[in-house]
């Protein structure tokens, strides 16, 4: 076995998963706050970083001026979509609140096409290329740098999280929506706010995407795989979705290596499956006990 | 087919029987983590009776309801029906055995109209397959004209619902609700009818209909009725058995009076003190 | 309650059309669809035959998702399932195309049933997300057995061959999908007059208390899926002996999401609605594409849009009527139907 190959696809596989932690910090936001399981989040990443093409190559603006201007305009995104699509919502049951974020990742795809066509596009480079050795262990730099950025965004909002006013609202929210109610939290600001936050998360992490793979309306695959990693982790749990998109980032790398492009999706839906069947509530989530 | 099912139901309770035991829970005992539900909870059912549990608030009436109908696995003791330990008996093969129940806080189906409520009851004893639901015609609508016409004419007729029959039950009343859960678990055909709060949240009027129902259940059709009740009136009036548990434990037992008068059941409900003062309290109250 | 409907006895009144007018239009309906193919051209034919299998599929995903309240987004696959079966049936064996329909229905309901299993212990979200991964496996599996399927380039099969005369044309094959489509249909409405059905829509009401009333409901959910991947199976199948050629490409998730647009659009629930949404939902692009042609010449752009703007439509009709009609097209049926009863009375 040659380890210096098998540690390489270690850290590109950390490097990827570290990409599925953000956008899976993302979605269990959302979660956590709100009860909705957001099958747009590809579609979201998909739109932060078709915006910030938007930015850097169509406005021709410097990247340094894009990448702020992408996050507050898909945060702005965020808080529209919560407001026309979600906000209506409330109080329906799950499965309606999943199936009409499903008919909303339909509609980005399409807006996105109008705007930029169908066909892939190379997001503008602003991530350095000198290539990073860790001991002898090539990473590419842009994974690198892209894991790097993603430790650093998933820091901060936990700081945040545990720290600020609005945090505890929100955890408050996340804990008893009715109980936040009436203890004076404003339940619906909350919902928009956690939508505008996850949004700009995700616009970040659709940048990184992006600049490392290039973006296509057909993103929304990724969506699929953070899924993976969010029911992994356990759907409200913020740990979990750490842990597990590291984890399906290494499982996925290593299948694409070892086994062929095609095994990729295989290997990470199968661990799906078979957490699916042993620990329901994932990795880490809570087992909501069935009242009568 | 038809004949049978009509003697069933239709059979009253034997002298003789009237003597045996169709429910005995024998020193059941529940707990989460670490809160006892229930500790070492005995007591037996007649046949052909009314019994009522009684107990304040978070006694653990609904725990030993929910144990009882094979919700919840209890730590220890046993729940023997028809002369069977169930134990080990799933609620669809308890519902089939003959028990069936009522929710405290009503489990309708609120895609469906009353209608398909009540038939819904009769499930376990129908028997159509799926290669005959898939053709109707044959089998499954002699089987489904049977069923209508026993529901309009014995359930729907008794209880006095006939004029909701095509109404979705989620636009009716609390009230009827209540009446129309009582008639889906009556086509359940059942052996013992376990009541949770049936008159919970009625008013006088709906109360009194409804203990007019129980009585004639259990009288009528033959069917034992056990039930957790609040209603304090209520229990006195109808019932042959109470039984008194708080903090998860038995209290006391025996006839309505006496466990009224029973100083430890004043005490569970109205708090601790001069048991004279008390009693003359919670008389007033009823 | 409407009025002029007395009912005699309670057979009349369990009917599956209980006044002479619905019984009527039944009758027409059905003469309508046997003189379809001698009255119209063989594209009205083609689109009329899609429409058909989609109706068998969305049934099935209704009985499933609308009547059982477990949602699937695994009918695509499954439909792929029966589709393959039928091909490799047709290539290698050559067994009449009822027998192969049947064997493929009942191998998409097997596949159904194993992919239902985690349904006692996972529900609502999860499930729906366990049969995503089912569609990916069954996904790869197409692709990757190339010895059975073909791999990625897929298989072509002969058509059917009835009495002798080969099935080529829509016109053709349209004897082949209609009658299946119209007794798959009262198959479906049926099982809602007996207690399968009912138990079906007490499991999606509240599945705690439906144990209560006696109903199991590891067998209740598991049959559930299986009739409904039984349905995707011959609509597959269908699909197979319609186009000819299968790839693991013929059934990608995004189909899968089509049908679960279907009945929200159509109307959870109700036999009707899911016929309604299939047909809603597949003429919308023809009725996009027919917009674009008479758009063209004043607007050239308009063809290089038409793609995106129907993933729009696609996604916005679902978010429409999620939120301002989630009992569909059925129920917006159910209201004008109302209010023609009386016309021009007012109710």
């Amino acid at each position: 076995m040659d380890w210096l190959f098998f540690s390489e696809i270690g850290l590109a596989g950390i490097g990827t998963g570290g990409l599925y932690a953000v956008a899976g910090l993302a979605f269990v936001l959302i979660y956590k706050a709100t009860r909705v399981v957001n099958m747009a989040m590809g579609e979201l990443l998909m739109a932060g970083a078709y915006i910030f093409i938007g930015f850097s190559a169509g406005l021709a603006l410097p990247v340094w001026i894009s990448i702020p201007l992408t996050i507050l305009a898909t945060g702005l995104l965020g808080g529209v979509i919560e407001r026309t699509i979600i906000r209506p919502m409330l109080g329906e049951n799950a499965i309606s609140i999943f199936m009409v974020t499903i008919g909303l990742g339909s509609v980005l795809v399409g807006l996105v096409e109008i705007f930029w066509g169908a066909d892939p596009h190379r997001l503008v480079d602003f991530i350095p290329s000198d290539p990073i050795f860790i001991g002898e262990a090539y990473l590419s730099p842009k994974v690198g740098y892209g894991f790097a950025v993603a430790a650093v965004i998933i820091g901060l909002f936990l700081v945040v999280f545990r720290t600020w006013r609005g945090g505890v609202a929100l955890r408050a929210t996340a804990g008893d929506q009715a109980a936040a109610y009436s203890m004076g939290i404003n339940v619906p600001k909350v919902f928009s706010l956690v939508w505008v936050i996850a949004a700009m998360i995700a616009a970040i992490g659709g940048i990184l995407v992006g600049s490392i793979g290039g973006v296509s309306p057909s993103m929304g695959v990724y969506g699929l795989s953070v899924l993976v990693v969010v029911i992994i982790g356990g759907l409200d749990s913020l740990l979990g979705a750490l842990i597990a998109g590291i984890f399906v980032g290494l499982i996925e790398t290593y299948a694409g290596a070892y086994l062929g492009g095609e095994y990729k999706m295989l290997a990470t839906f199968s661990l799906l499956v078979l957490i699916l069947v042993v620990r329901p509530y994932g990795l880490f989530g809570t087992h909501e006990i069935e009242r009568l | 087919m038809q004949t049978t099912e009509v003697s069933n139901l239709k059979a009253p309770p034997s002298p003789q029987a009237a003597e045996r035991d169709i429910l005995s829970v024998e020193g059941l005992s529940l707990s989460f983590g670490g809160v006892k539900a229930l500790q070492h909870v005995s007591f037996n059912v007649k046949e052909g009776s009314v019994t009522s549990v009684i107990g304040p608030n978070g006694a653990g009436k609904t725990s030993l309801f929910n144990s009882i109908s094979g919700f919840y696995t209890p730590n220890e003791g046993n729940v023997n029906f028809l002369g069977k330990n169930v134990n080990k008996v799933a609620p669809p093969d308890r519902a089939e055995m003959g028990m069936a129940r009522t929710f405290q806080n009503i489990a309708l189906f609120k895609g469906m109209t009353v209608l398909d409520n009540i038939k819904l009851g009769r499930h376990a004893h129908l028997k159509t397959n799926l290669l005959e639901a898939l053709c109707y015609f044959g089998p499954a609508r002699r089987t489904e004209e049977a069923l209508r016409k026993e529901v309009e004419e014995r359930i729907i007729d008794f209880l006095e619902i006939d004029h909701i029959r095509n109404s979705s039950v989620a636009s009716l009343s609390y009230g009827l609700q209540k009446r129309v859960e009582l008639a889906r678990a009556l086509a359940m055909q059942p052996k013992i009818l376990l009541l949770d709060e049936p008159v919970a949240g009625m008013n006088r009027e709906e109360t009194e209909d409804m203990a007019r129902f129980i009585l004639d259940v259990k009288e009528e059709w033959g069917v034992t009725v056990l039930m957790v009740e609040h209603d304090m009136g209520l229990v006195m009036d109808i019932s042959d058995h109470v039984v008194c548990i708080n903090f998860g434990q038995v209290i006391t037992e025996g006839l309505p009076h006496d466990v009224q008068a029973h100083p430890d059941v004043i005490s569970a409900y109205l708090g601790s003190g001069d048991v004279a003062t008390l009693r003359k309290k919670f008389k007033a109250g009823r | 309650m409407r009025i002029g409907t007395a009912k005699e006895n309670y057979i009349a009144d369990e009917a599956l059309f209980d006044t002479n007018v619905q019984r009527g239009w039944m009758i027409a309906l059905i003469a309508a669809l046997i003189a379809l193919p001698f009255l119209s051209g063989q594209y009205a034919i083609y689109l009329v035959c899609l429409v058909l299998i989609n109706i068998v599929s969305t049934t099935g995903l209704n009985i499933l998702t609308g009547f059982t309240g477990l949602v699937s987004l695994g009918q695509a696959a499954f439909m792929g399932v029966g589709a393959y079966i039928v091909a490799i049936m047709e290539i290698h064996l050559g067994t009449p195309f009822l027998l192969n329909l049947i064997v493929a229905g009942f191998g998409a309901a097997l596949v159904g049933i194993i992919v239902g299993l985690p349904s006692l212990r996972v529900k609502g979200l999860y499930l729906a997300i366990a049969t995503i991964a089912a569609s990916v496996i069954l996904h790869f599996v197409f692709a990757n057995w190339t010895s059975v399927t073909g791999g990625v380039s897929g298989l072509s099969m002969p058509p059917a061959s009835f009495f002798g005369s080969e099935l080529i044309q829509p016109d053709q094959v349209y004897w082949m999908i209609m009658p299946i489509t119209v007794i798959m249909l009262f198959g479906a409405a049926n099982l809602f007059r007996t207690r399968i059905g009912r138990a079906f829509i007490a499991i999606r009401d509240r599945d705690i208390s439906a144990e209560v009333l006696g109903i199991r409901l590891l067998r209740y959910k598991l049959m559930s899926f299986a009739i409904s991947s039984f349905y995707a199976g011959v609509a597959g199948g269908l699909w197979a002996y319609f186009f000819r050629v299968i790839t693991p490409e013929s059934f990608p998730l995004l189909m899968s999401i089509f049908f679960l647009a279907a009945i929200i659009v159509g109307g959870m629930g109700s036999i009707l609605g899911g016929i309604l949404g299939a047909v809603f939902m597949t003429m919308v692009p023809e009725v996009l594409k027919m917009m674009v042609g008479v758009l063209s010449p004043i607007w050239p752009d308009a063809v290089a849009v038409m793609s995106p703007v129907r993933i729009i439509v696609f996604g916005a009709l679902i978010i429409f009527f999620l939120i301002f009609e989630p009992e569909g097209l059925a129920e917006i049926w159910r209201k004008i139907r109302r209010f023609f009863h009386l016309w021009p009375f007012k109710t």
